[in-house]
């Protein structure tokens, strides 16, 4: 006996049922296609979004920062119950305060697992002045090399070179453009009562415009002087290979320093809750439509199945097992959620494609990347063909069920 | 019960009905008893045509013999297996390696070719037709007179036409046993006979057992033995005279 060919029969009469009821499945695979289409649309859609937004607003941010602790007034003692007490504690005003020991603790940090990069930073405000013009900035003092790895300040490079040697300074370009000023030119930078000339390199667009703005990057030591913190730093910036464990490591290293750490979600409180609920809209978007489709292939399985009541009799009749039938109707809805889907996604691509020619921003510019990619394709294609197969199993026993001679006498 | 044991240890006993009651819509207000404790045997090789009038219950019991429905009470061997303990798995497995059917109606699948439905219980059979079974298929079409019809679909062949295929598709796997309800019920007088002289060849070539409803005497008439029907038990069980038989033997 010659080896049972595995869903030899099964394909074989799905295929032809399928083929039997010519409107119903065309129906139901444009019905699977438009979902499908739909669901990965807006995954691609809603993931470039995402993607641009965190680029945007993070990409000049580390990950995780860690400064010296808030400098706190120890609270009156709580007066004796019965006892009326007046005292009032006024909170203390923040100085500019080094991280303690910082040199010992970075390559600590570096060792970290999971970190990617450490930069000490001095940060504080001061004045850029030219000429008549004065500008309020944020003075950031760093080690170039290890900044770059932080923020990638280098990519953000429009015009000059980056380079840090003494006495030169990286500007945004909106602050450049405020004040008149190119590569190669000089700008005096004020904090209280200290002032020292720097030379700009390069001019960087951190992409947000406030940041354009008010941003002077200088040596570590020039920052430090005008900032009256020989020696010291005012934070350590940390870059993590998974931006997502920064919650988790900023708790972690909490509990082990004395310091105060803060994750970028504990600093864009609103933009993870922005992104969250993009996140969740999206979710029950994709489940809903899914809903649908799963509910679209059930119905059209058990039309089939009533109106497929006598062949699946005759089927029963000559040997068929319920199993066998069974598992018809699986492979029609499987095959109905593989076709669908694959329909779906070059839907999805063609509507991708009009949303990058037809969408444009102010400037002409596509307004961000949206890409379908592959595994998000293969992933949608799936699940969409496992519902399909899941879809089909409520009218698959229903069409097993039935007693062969019951099933053709109707 | 011994002697039973014996016949079907001999293989000579096919089928063996003892005290079968049937009954439909149990526990409602309309249950109804169709058949009332009937017993039948049927030995290898036998022709046998079940009559009676319409409401006896011989599609019923046609039914039950093909394990196409549970009985109510009683017990059926079939070839020598008590059906009672077995599951619908090996219910459908022993159906499918011991009986052919040939309905009323044909009960061809529409949406197969002639001889498509023909290799349909291979296929069911392997998950695959093999070029042998192609062969065997193509050789009873043949037979049947059909060589040229077998790739049009059941709804382009006449009735008689159909119900050859049936018949081809009934023996494809040489069951011991052929069940046929009204074989020639909706054919003319021609077609008819035809039909039926198919059915006497296949048996007398190949020793294939028939039960053969029919509503038709003169069908009745050339079958070798005639059980009668009435009201859910059997009314008469005899063989047919030899004349008569005779004229299904040109």
């Amino acid at each position: 006996m010659l080896p049972y060919a595995w869903l030899g029969f099964e394909s074989r009469i799905a295929v032809r049922f399928l083929r039997e009821g010519r409107l119903q499945t065309v129906l139901i695979m444009v019905g699977v296609a438009a979902g499908v289409a739909v669901i990965a649309y807006i995954s691609a859609l809603v993931t470039g979004l995402q993607e641009n937004t965190f680029n945007k607003t993070l990409g000049g941010q580390p990950h995780v920062t860690l400064q010296s602790r808030d400098d706190s007034v120890t609270p009156a003692r709580a007066a004796e119950p019965g006892v009326v007490a007046f005292s009032d504690t006024q909170a203390k005003a923040q100085r500019l305060r080094s991280v303690a020991n910082w040199q010992s603790l970075l390559p600590l940090l570096e060792q970290w697992p999971g970190v990617a990069a450490v930069s000490p930073i001095v940060a504080g405000g001061g004045l850029a002045i030219r000429g008549e013009a004065t500008q309020s900035i944020a003075l950031a003092g760093v080690d170039l090399d290890r900044y770059d790895r932080v923020v990638r300040l280098r990519e953000k490079v429009v015009a000059g070179a980056a380079r840090l040697e003494p006495g030169e300074g990286i500007i945004g370009i909106e602050l450049a453009s405020d004040l008149g000023l190119r590569p190669g030119d000089r700008l005096t930078v004020q904090t209280g009562s200290v002032s020292e000339t720097v030379r700009v390199t390069a001019l960087v667009d951190l992409g947000v415009r406030e940041l354009n703005r008010r941003t002077v990057i200088v040596p570590l030591r020039l920052a430090q002087s005008l900032l009256g913190l020989p020696g010291g730093v005012t934070s350590l910036d940390l870059t993590l290979r998974d931006v997502w464990s920064a919650k988790d490591m900023a708790a972690d290293m909490r509990r082990q320093f004395p310091y105060k750490v803060e994750s970028w979600q504990e600093t864009n409180a609103q933009l993870v809750s922005a992104l969250n609920a993009q996140g969740v809209s999206t979710g029950l978007i994709r489940a809903i439509v899914l809903v649908v489709v799963v509910l679209g292939i059930a119905s059209v399985l058990v039309v089939s199945v009533v109106q497929k009541r006598r062949e699946i009799g005759i089927l029963r009749a000559m040997g068929a097992t319920r199993g066998q039938m069974v598992r018809v109707f699986l492979v029609q809805g499987g095959i109905v959620g593989v076709v669908g889907s694959l329909l779906g996604l070059a839907l999805a691509q063609l509507m991708i494609f009009l949303f990058t020619v037809f969408v444009r921003g102010s400037d002409g510019q596509a307004l961000f990347a949206i890409t379908l990619t592959a595994s998000l394709a293969v992933q949608v294609a799936l699940v969409a063909s496992v519902c399909g197969v899941l879809a089909a199993i409520a009218p698959a026993r229903r069409a097993a069920a039935m007693d062969p001679a019951q099933a053709i006498r109707i | 019960m011994g002697a039973d044991a014996t016949a079907a240890a001999q293989g000579q006993r096919l089928i063996e009905l003892a005290d079968v009651r049937k009954s439909y819509n149990i526990g409602l207000p309309n249950e109804a008893e169709v058949l009332h404790g009937l017993s039948l045997k049927v030995d290898r090789g036998e022709f046998v045509a079940l009559i009676g009038p319409s409401g006896s219950g011989k599609s019923t019991l046609l039914n039950i013999v093909g394990l196409l429905e549970p009985l109510t009470s009683g017990s059926y061997r079939i070839n020598g297996k008590a059906v009672a303990s077995l599951d619908d798995r090996a219910l459908t497995l022993l159906r499918r390696d011991t009986i052919g059917f040939v309905f009323q109606f044909h009960h061809l699948l529409p949406a197969f070719t002639a001889l498509e439905n023909v290799t349909m219980p291979g296929l069911i059979r392997e998950g695959r037709v093999s070029r042998q079974q192609l062969e065997r298929a193509r050789e009873l079409l043949a037979t049947v007179g059909l060589s040229q019809a077998m790739d049009k679909r059941p709804s382009e062949l006449s009735g008689g036409m159909q119900q050859r295929v049936a018949i081809a598709r009934a023996l494809v796997f040489d069951p011991p046993l052929v069940l046929a309800d009204e074989p020639t019920g909706n054919l003319d007088t021609a077609s008819s006979d035809g039909v039926f002289e198919e059915l006497r060849r296949m048996h007398r070539e190949r020793q294939t057992s028939f039960v053969i409803v029919t509503h038709d005497p003169r069908l009745a008439a050339r079958c070798d033995r005639v059980v009668e029907l009435v009201d859910g038990a059997i009314a008469r069980d005899e063989p047919v005279e030899a004349s008569s038989a005779d004229s299904s033997h040109p």
